[in-house]
């Protein structure tokens, strides 16, 4: 197993009002490839920050997080979003699925900013489809898909690409039980099949019984770090 | 990609993107009505003038100024015998000017007497009706015995308040300076869209006043006929091409322009404001959508372009609008014309009883791209605020 990310001696600080408040404290982990792992721990532990860093859409005030080799906080707004474009997918507790695009079209949206061709590229979007079982709701705009079926999606969208990494924040918050299940499952199967790694950002029990591997963080400190033998 | 997913938006946004495309074709019709309105008058303008009153150019005598009646008796010359033969070729007709006093129903008015050739055939001016018919009809020309027969326009009929066979005395001087007066007899009225030929003016043959003026052959201005390449000539004479003669009505229509830019200013900011409100309101009600396009991958600078972009198309759309409702409404104006009202015969240049607006592609190209272009520039503007929007505020929704 590889090394695909490395955080070392991370901190980062967030400017509120005229204070500075510490939402991640001299943190260090590695991942390898491959791995169903997350970040748990209360509200306000930094655990979702972390996935930001992790996924470029944030920059560490200290310390260094390399993903695939790049140093996030050296990266350019350009290459910060091809890293994201090529190699991260991302998950959201709000699903985040563009309002006025069908399931295909939020599905074939990565695939665009790829400039994949047009045949292959529907060809990839009708099988994320049927991975997530959605394929005979593709013309279907969120406001017509359940909560459930509208996450299906949004993990459709992240693993289109096939990324080497994707970062779910707290992707069951807003799903009832068998819908959490379903869409863990789903991203189970796609780990195990695509060697894709999870980082996932939970306090949910569900999510947390399915992990590999917990680290618990606590006011931005990791507390723990423990892997699950299955 | 960028064209695909700015389509798309558009599509999706719905009401809000008809709305927006509504009111911009309307701003795309009326600025090119109003251009097409403009160059319409500025065409039918040009084209009455030249045929009723310039000609394809005139030869003035050096000392004559239309503004300045006082040195009217010293803006005449002989014609020379090269003007005599292009006059008896049709090739010119000579006009010959003074200043008179008219007194119709006892009433006194300063006037501008003209004498021009009956059987000229260069300007519209109907001065056959200046030539005795073969039978005279008992009526007008009963009158005509030992009088002045004259031709007034329109408007100069309804200020000095005659009409066709009314006599009124005509007092002038000669070219000595010496008082005459004699009976004027109106032969004729005619109407026309030109004022300056209408206006303060009484025309009369131009043999009568020759002989009344006590000069021979004598004239103030000559008129070229169309088609006829402008001769050379000496002094006293001067040419005057239409550049120099157009240039007060080429004036006029350029400050009536500018007028119109004020009026399609107001339009199109008012339409471009709706668009302006329309992106400001998007770069905050979708930062959710734009925070999650930008973490899939999207650059900055591509989300700025596809909001620009999309500003762009709103424009595009609106012009094919403007152009499905705009293509019959403007044709069906420019082969029937707009009716003037009578009023705006004192706007103090060429006016037709209608107008018909001219269109030309390069008209409808022009207003086209200025559109588009402030379309995509007030889309750029809110666009830009992305550029500064942290992708975790935006996926959150906490931008302000």
């Amino acid at each position: 197993m590889s090394l695909i990310i490395k955080i070392k001696n991370l901190t980062k600080d967030f400017p509120i009002g005229g204070r500075t408040f510490t939402a991640l404290k001299n943190i260090n982990f590695e991942v390898g490839t491959g791995e169903f792992a997350g970040f748990v721990g209360p509200s306000g532990s930094g655990k979702t920050t972390l996935l930001n860093i992790i996924g470029s859409l944030d920059m560490p005030t200290r310390g260094e997080a390399v993903v695939l080799g790049q140093s996030v906080g050296g990266l350019s707004s350009i290459e910060a979003s091809r890293l994201r474009s090529r190699h991260l997918g991302f998950i959201f507790q709000t699903y985040n699925l563009l309002p006025v695009y069908t399931a295909f079209e939020n599905v074939e949206f990565p695939l665009l900013l790829l400039k994949m061709p047009v045949t292959q590229r529907k060809k990839a979007v009708m099988e994320a489809l049927e991975w997530v079982g959605l394929e005979d709701r593709s013309g279907s705009r969120p406001i017509q898909m359940s909560g459930g079926e509208c996450q299906r999606v949004a993990i459709a969208r992240a693993m289109v690409k096939k990324p080497e990494i994707v970062l779910a924040d707290e992707p069951t918050a807003n799903l009832d039980a068998k819908n959490s299940h379903h869409i863990l499952k789903t991203m189970q199967n796609l780990n195990a099949e695509l060697k894709t790694t999870f980082l996932f950002a939970t306090h949910d029990e569900k999510v947390i019984h399915y992990l590999e591997r917990k680290i618990h963080l606590m006011d931005g400190q990791i507390e723990s770090d423990e892997m699950v033998i299955r | 990609m960028i064209w695909k997913l700015a389509w798309q938006n558009l599509k999706g946004a719905g009401l809000r993107t008809w709305l927006n495309v509504l009111v911009l074709s309307f701003s795309f019709v009326v600025i090119v009505w109003h251009k097409g309105f403009l160059e319409g008058w500025n065409r039918q303008a040009r084209t009455d003038t030249i045929q009723w009153e310039l000609g394809a150019g005139q030869l003035w005598h050096q000392e004559y100024d239309p503004y300045d009646p006082y040195k009217l008796r010293e803006s005449m010359a002989p014609m020379t015998s090269q003007m005599l033969e292009a006059q008896n070729k049709g090739q010119i007709t000579p006009i010959l000017i003074t200043q008179a006093v008219v007194y119709p129903e006892g009433r006194m008015q300063n006037v501008f007497l003209k004498g021009i050739d009956p059987n000229q055939s260069i300007l519209n001016i109907p001065t056959q009706l200046l030539i005795p018919p073969d039978q005279p009809d008992p009526g007008i020309w009963d009158f005509v015995d030992g009088s002045i027969p004259a031709l007034v326009g329109t408007r100069m009929a309804s200020n000095l308040k005659i009409k066709q066979g009314d006599t009124f005395t005509v007092r002038w001087r000669d070219s000595l300076g010496t008082f005459d007066a004699n009976e004027i007899v109106i032969v004729g009225l005619f109407k026309t869209s030109v004022p300056t030929v209408d206006v303060g003016q009484i025309w009369i043959p131009l043999n009568y006043l020759r002989s009344m003026m006590s000069v021979a052959d004598q004239a103030t201005l000559m008129v070229v006929k169309q088609g006829t390449s402008l001769p050379k000539v000496d002094q006293p004479w001067v040419l005057k091409d239409h550049d120099a003669l157009l240039a007060e009505l080429d004036q006029i229509i350029k400050q009536k322009s500018i007028g119109g830019l004020v009026l399609y200013g107001l339009l199109l900011a008012l339409a471009l404001l709706a668009l302006f409100d329309t992106q400001v309101l998007s770069v905050f009600r979708r930062q959710r959508e734009i925070g999650t396009m930008m973490a899939l991958g999207m650059a900055r600078r591509e989300v700025i372009k596809l909001f620009t972009l999309e500003g762009t198309l709103t424009a595009i759309l609106a012009a094919c609008l403007a152009a499905l409702y705009g293509t019959p409404l403007l044709g069906w104006q420019a082969i029937n014309g707009i009716s003037m009202p009578e009023m705006s015969d004192g706007y103090g240049l060429a006016i037709a009883d209608a107008i018909y607006p001219a269109f030309s592609l390069g008209l409808i190209l022009t207003s086209s791209l200025i559109v588009i272009l402030a379309a995509t520039i007030v889309s750029y503007l809110p666009a830009h605020k992305i550029a500064t929007m942290n992708p975790t505020d935006a996926i959150r929704g906490k931008l302000q």
